[in-house]
């Protein structure tokens, strides 16, 4: 290209650049008819399509995301609500839990109370009459040996020889049994 | 000129390729003669169209890389307006808008080798410089009146030092078209030159041409960032003295 440019500005211009071609005055005109054309159709392709365009996609862009962020925010809100809403219902169900375990531990000792008494109620009266046999055993008992002793000795009296009163001998058992 | 130096053997022509030539033929060149300076501002044009226009065709909310990279370029000018210029500046973002993307596009076009960078004259970036100058200054006359005459006065400053800073900041103010415009055509065309002038010793140097070939590359990266960053001075002071110009009073 270098070359060429040369070779092309030897023919316009009968040589090499001679100075600074900035400084070449008479290619002004063109230069600046040409910049005036090209900025006024850069003006209107910017100002007609691509910078409304832009500045729409932009502002679009801008809405989406602030829609977006509040969406969040929303569902951000109903997630936090709903999490209350579980954790009351787990409160809930913890003091429902709490107040029949406390029922039924109450019924549970009353129940156990009752059983106490009554089986205690049983027991005494069984007692009583488990006493009332002994006794009543023990005073036939006590019948049976007067009645043997009071036999043995007429017996004994008799054995050694004497003439047994048995009125006597019987007050002297009773007597002695009572001593 | 660097032949000069070495009158035999070593040609080397760092500003040929600046030479404004018709496209097809002749050596007239008339102010509508369709010249190489028609063809890399019609491909900048195609350039832009490709970027903005074809690549938001899509209108994506999740968008594409193309579509992608001219957000970000709408998002840069955009900010940059609104941040130096002010939220009533923002009125002015297309204007500010097509001299950023025409100038960027020009100014990468003009790296692909062998090609014709626009930006690179003083009769492209003086136009549009002045353009901006008198759009500013009308802009601000048209919104202040006299008022916009206090731009001039300092009234921050001693009293005494008023009319000595007024002075000042009028050269200055008439002298921003100088330094905006000179500004962009001397970055692009030192570095194109410079690129130039060691590609031509690199064609002679035979195996030592590994360094100039190695400075080429260093000096291409630099011009990489000098285009982009040429482009966004040139707008951001376009934003400043759209700014002064809505907003005077210091």
């Amino acid at each position: 290209m270098a070359t060429e440019t040369h070779a092309a500005d030897a023919a316009a211009h009968g040589g090499e650049a001679v100075g600074m071609p900035q400084l070449d005055f008479s290619t002004f005109p063109n230069q600046i008819f040409w910049l005036v054309v090209t900025l006024v159709v850069i003006y209107y392709v910017l100002s007609r399509i691509a910078l409304p365009r832009i500045g729409a996609v932009l502002a679009e862009r801008q809405g989406t995301i602030t829609n977006d962020i509040v969406a969040a925010e929303e569902l951000k809100l109903r997630a936090q609500e709903a999490e209350r809403a579980y954790q009351k219902a787990l409160a809930d169900a913890r003091a429902e839990a709490q107040r029949i375990v406390a029922e039924t531990k109450a019924e549970i000792k009353a129940d156990l109370a009752d059983a106490t008494a009554r089986a205690d109620a049983e027991i005494a009266v069984r007692t009583a009459e488990a006493e009332k046999q002994i006794a009543e055993i023990r005073a036939g008992a006590m019948a049976s040996v007067t009645e043997v002793a009071k036999a043995t000795a007429v017996e004994v009296v008799a054995a050694l020889g004497f003439k047994a009163d048995a009125g006597a001998v019987n007050a002297a058992v009773d007597d002695k049994l009572k001593g | 000129m660097a032949t000069e130096e070495a009158p035999s053997g070593l040609q080397i022509h760092p500003m040929d390729q600046f030479i404004v030539k018709p496209l097809f033929g002749g050596d007239a060149i008339h102010w509508y003669t369709p010249t190489n300076v028609t063809l890399w501002m019609g491909l900048a044009v195609v350039c832009v169209v490709a970027l903005l226009v074809l690549g938001t065709r899509g209108r994506a909310i999740v968008p594409s890389r193309v579509q992608s990279i001219a957000e970000l370029a709408y998002g840069f000018v955009y900010k940059m307006v609104e941040d130096v210029a002010g939220k009533d500046g923002l009125k002015y973002f297309p204007y500010i808008m097509t001299l950023f993307i025409f100038i960027v596009f020009a100014n990468f076009l003009g790296l692909i080798p062998g090609s014709f960078t626009t930006t690179s004259h003083i009769a492209v970036t003086a136009t549009m410089a002045l353009a901006v100058f008198f759009a500013v200054t009308i802009l601000g006359i048209v919104k202040h009146g006299v008022g916009f005459l206090s731009l001039f006065w300092i009234s921050a400053a001693p009293l005494v030092l008023r009319p000595i800073l007024a002075i000042i900041e009028i050269i200055s103010y008439f002298v921003r078209p100088v330094s905006h415009s000179i500004r962009l055509a001397g970055n692009m065309m030192a570095g194109h030159a410079v690129i130039k002038v060691f590609a031509g010793f690199a064609g002679v140097l035979g195996v030592g041409a590994v360094f100039p070939l190695a400075a080429i590359t260093a000096v291409y990266a630099l011009e990489t960032l000098v285009s982009f960053i040429q482009a966004y001075v040139f707008a951001i002071l376009t934003c400043v003295y759209l700014r002064d110009a809505l907003h005077p009073h210091h």
